[in-house]
């Protein structure tokens, strides 16, 4: 059943009215037009949905919504501006990583959250982190690049 | 809508004034897309725009501000080509590369220069913009000199500004504004063979700033940002989320429909044609759970496959339905029956899978006087045409618009989804957003060939090939077409009483080696099932190439092992080609290649096997040669592809940056096929519906590193870069397993398991 629900969604607190078992990606997408969290495998596979639940990347694919309720959520559109943008998408651009790009909310966010823990990760931490995210276009040299470079940056 | 250019600094009125000269150019607004309902040419008679290839308005426009707008009629699919296709109108025009915008594929502004295919973008799409905008520097040049008063060659471009030695100065704005008729010459031809020129000579290379310069794609800061808008991400007014309910037996038929099954989902409903079943909702989640619990009886099919473990002896013994002989040369039966050493292989190749990164994902808005497609597929104009005999319009009321999807390597999903989308909004008379789940993608989409491959070889004493026999046998390249121009292209048509029409072809594969005596010949098999099927097949990446070249290029390492030849200088032995020798020395070099024959590279690091291997292929005019050294761990059978080295040359390089990123999606690409990628089935259907059961490469197995050597041949035209890096991959890993373990590596892919019982057998 429908219930209203209150989540502070890319620094903004928002109010929606839904059933709290659906998927958190639903809520973002089609209720708060939030659309940078894509729909890629909804079986926790492939981190197209990802987005941060209080800092930690979730799939938001097969979160219950009622488990972001009262949190911070950060979509990949909440991480940074063009103008002030998160070492990350600075890198990114930098680097020119994603062909089609559509997978690129699993990478970023993970990146980001693995900055802010580690801001000086290893090669194989790295490799690490990105456990189970999925790039069809094969830009997986290109995010080692761009993260590396944001670790450098913010070094 | 920022996937698109935005013509939003031109209004009708400006662009109007402009009529004539060149035209416009940059992102088409939303509110222009949305209005755009209905006739294909109505979005281009609404700015005034022409519509005739033959004429200059119809590919190019300069807006009051001066910026120019190139309108291109293929999509860019991620791969940069609209960065490229900027350059080279900048270059000809002399302008920085910032004040030229490309408007990508869409039936209602650009002319169908027969989309993503081929690796073609810049090879044909990009002649054909360079002509045309050689030409309309000329024609401003020339208006220019007759406003100055100066003849036209004093005059000198730059940054759009033609200016005379005493002074005088106009702006291409300026200079559009007086209006002229500018005709082309173009060939007659839609598609892939459109080309159109003018009068003038483009620039020669040695005079070129733009290109050949690194300029940044500029897609990808709204990627970056979150900001970018996908064709899932496409919202219209009204719009209804729809999903279809695909048969859990292949072939099976429609005996009956539940309806009330979903009454408990808000404002879920069935819609259904024949066998064609989606439902619709306005709420995507509501959607979902609705196309899961509708009940549906299907009619009792018999299943229509067998055990996927069985494939390769279904295609060897199966009657072939079409047999090509590509090339003979005389005295190849002698050839091959008589003197030196002989040898033959047996290479496999299992079906693909695109998976793309999401399902197929389109938005339909069918409306009685016109139909708005918001389309991911690489071919725009042929969607159109096949949606429009879909829905029974005529195909100028069928507007296509190509917006970004979840990736696409080839015909994947994304028409198959416009068609859902199309057919779904016609039955429910609102706009529909149409995207599968997982198993809709991985277990629906159309699959690359599956195909064995048998190679025959004799060597003379001298250490040479002197007889050479490469035989392909498997499935069409072709079940559905990759021009979805037929109704029975796409898996609705197919559900609604269009019958399949496969067409028979394979391919062969391509070198430039000097064998005294050789055949290539193939022969093609039906498919497994005669209507809707999950394992039709239609083009992957490079189609055929990466299996053709697994084997050709693998059995001529088998082939200089036999000869006791290092397989560098085995490959150079046999070709004279220059530029392809260039190009094979150019990796060796790169590699700092080790000489000594399959097995000498051989090292070990405590339970890890090393070595390298090389392969080579050109595709087309550009040729790629590949260096590969793995790791292949002897307990768990873990082959690690850990470095790279590529050779490539692909004629005029337009964007040395963009071009290396492709290059690397192409190798990491390929790797992924070689060692990860196998559709699966039993009997009923596709079993590998996920990522669990369809892996693919991860970072854990990402290469270190993929060395690339560009060799910028400017005096030849560009010749293609989209897929040609991901053809010899698979081989130079095989061929570096052998030289690691002494394992030969012949049934792709190379899985853990395969690995390490081939290792335990040896």
């Amino acid at each position: 059943m429908a219930e209203r629900l209150s989540l502070t969604v890319d620094g903004k607190a928002r109010s929606v009215e839904a059933d709290p078992k659906t998927p958190l990606l639903y809520v973002l997408r089609d209720e708060l037009d939030l659309d940078s969290p894509h729909f890629g495998c909804g079986l926790a596979q492939c981190g197209a949905c990802t987005v941060q639940v209080d800092g930690k990347p979730v799939r938001s694919c097969v979160t219950p919504t009622s488990a972001a309720v009262g949190k911070h959520v950060t979509t990949l559109a909440g991480l940074g501006t063009p103008q002030k943008p998160h070492p990350i998408q600075a890198a990114y651009i930098e680097e020119q990583v994603p062909q089609c790009g559509y997978c690129i909310s699993g990478w970023m966010m993970t990146a980001a959250a693995l900055l802010k823990e580690k801001p000086k990760p290893t090669d194989s931490e790295i490799r690490d982190a990105f456990k189970g995210l999925k790039c069809r276009c094969g830009t997986h040299l290109a995010i080692l690049r761009a993260v590396k470079r944001a670790a450098a940056m913010t070094a | 809508m920022n996937a698109h250019t935005s013509l939003s600094h031109l209004g009708r009125r400006d662009f109007l004034r402009t009529l004539g000269a060149l035209v416009v150019g940059a992102a088409v607004p939303a509110p222009v897309l949305a209005a755009a309902t209905g006739a294909a040419k109505g979005a281009a008679a609404d700015l005034g725009k022409s519509m005739d290839p033959a004429t200059l308005d119809a590919w190019l426009a300069v807006a009051p501000d001066g910026m120019v707008t190139a309108f291109f009629g293929k999509p860019d699919v991620g791969q940069g080509v609209e960065v490229a296709i900027a350059q080279i109108v900048a270059e000809e025009m002399d302008l920085p590369v910032e004040r030229v915008q490309v408007h990508l594929a869409d039936t209602g502004l650009t002319c169908d220069q027969g989309g993503v295919s081929g690796s073609t973008g810049v090879q044909r799409g990009g002649a054909t913009l360079r002509n045309i905008a050689a030409e309309a520097r000329r024609l401003l040049v020339e208006h220019a000199a007759v406003e100055l008063k100066v003849p036209a060659d004093q005059l000198r471009v730059d940054d759009g500004v033609v200016s005379a030695p005493g002074g005088g100065k106009r702006t291409y704005a300026q200079l559009v504004k007086a209006a002229f008729e500018a005709k082309l010459d173009w060939n007659g031809q839609y598609g892939n063979g459109l080309t159109a020129k003018g009068k003038a000579k483009p620039k020669a290379a040695k005079d070129y700033k733009v290109v050949g310069a690194s300029p940044k794609r500029r897609d990808i800061p709204d990627k970056v940002f979150g900001h970018y808008r996908y064709s899932a991400d496409v919202r219209l007014p009204g719009m209804l989320h729809g999903r279809t309910v695909r048969p859990p037996v292949a072939g099976a038929k429609v005996v009956g429909v539940d309806e009330a099954s979903i009454a408990r989902f808000g404002g879920a409903r069935v819609v259904r044609k024949d066998d064609f079943i989606g439902v619709v909702a306005p709420k995507e989640w509501d959607a979902i759970q609705a196309a899961q619990a509708l009940k549906v009886t299907w009619s009792d099919a018999k299943p229509p496959f067998f055990d996927s473990e069985a494939l390769f002896d279904h295609i060897r013994a199966a009657e072939p339905q079409k047999r090509q002989v590509v090339t003979e040369t005389s005295g190849v039966a002698e050839a091959l029956a008589n003197g030196g050493m002989q040898l033959s292989a047996e290479y496999q190749w299992p079906f693909q899978s695109h998976a793309s990164m999401g399902p197929g994902c389109a938005v339909a808005d069918v409306r009685p006087d016109g139909v708005t497609l918001y389309n991911p597929s690489q071919k725009t104009h042929a969607t159109a045409q096949g949606v429009a005999k879909l829905l029974g319009r005529p195909v100028e009321s069928v507007r296509s618009i190509y917006v970004q999807g979840p990736g696409s390597y080839g015909r994947n999903d994304a028409g198959d989804a416009c068609a859902d989308a199309a057919l779904m909004s016609l039955l429910a008379g609102k706009p529909v957003r149409a995207q599968g789940m997982r198993a809709d993608g991985h277990g629906w989409d159309p699959k690359g060939a599956a195909s064995i491959h048998t190679v025959k070889a004799t060597i003379s004493d001298g250490g040479r090939i002197v007889g050479h026999d490469y035989t392909s046998k498997g499935f069409t390249r072709m079940e559905v077409n990759t021009f979805e121009q037929e109704p029975q292209d796409f898996l609705a048509g197919q559900q609604t009483g269009f019958h399949n029409k496969p067409v028979p072809g394979f391919a062969a594969p391509e070198d430039a080696y000097e064998f005294k005596a050789r055949r290539v010949s193939w022969e093609t098999i039906p498919g497994l099932l005669d209507g809707p099927s999950p394992l039709r097949t239609s083009h992957l990446r490079d189609p055929l190439g990466p299996q053709m070249h697994f084997a050709s290029e693998s059995f001529i390492d088998e082939c200089a092992l036999a000869a006791n030849a290092d397989p560098v200088a085995f490959r150079l032995a046999h070709m004279t080609d220059k530029r392809h020798r260039a190009v094979v020395e150019a990796a060796a070099k790169a590699a700092g290649w080790k000489a000594g024959p399959p097995g000498a590279r051989r090292r070990a690091e405590g339970g890890r096997m090393i070595g390298t291997g090389f392969a080579y292929a050109p595709r087309g005019d550009t040729i790629v040669a590949i260096a590969c050294e793995v790791e292949v761990d002897k307990a768990t059978g873990r082959i690690w592809p850990r470095r790279f080295w590529v050779a490539h040359e692909c004629g005029l390089i337009i964007n040395p940056g963009t071009l290396k990123n492709v290059i690397e999606g192409n190798v990491v690409h390929g790797a992924s096929r070689a060692l990860f990628e196998e559709v699966t089935f039993d009997p009923n259907n596709v079993t590998s519906i996920d990522w669990a059961h369809y892996p693919i490469l991860e970072m854990a197995d990402a290469p270190e590193s993929i060395d690339i050597v560009l060799i910028d041949r400017p005096d030849l035209a560009p010749s293609g870069a989209g897929e040609p890096s991901t053809r010899p991959v698979p081989a130079a890993i095989a061929n570096a397993i052998y030289d690691a373990t002494g394992v030969r590596l012949r049934r792709a892919p190379f899985t853990r398991a395969r690995m390490k019982a081939e290792l335990a057998a040896a």
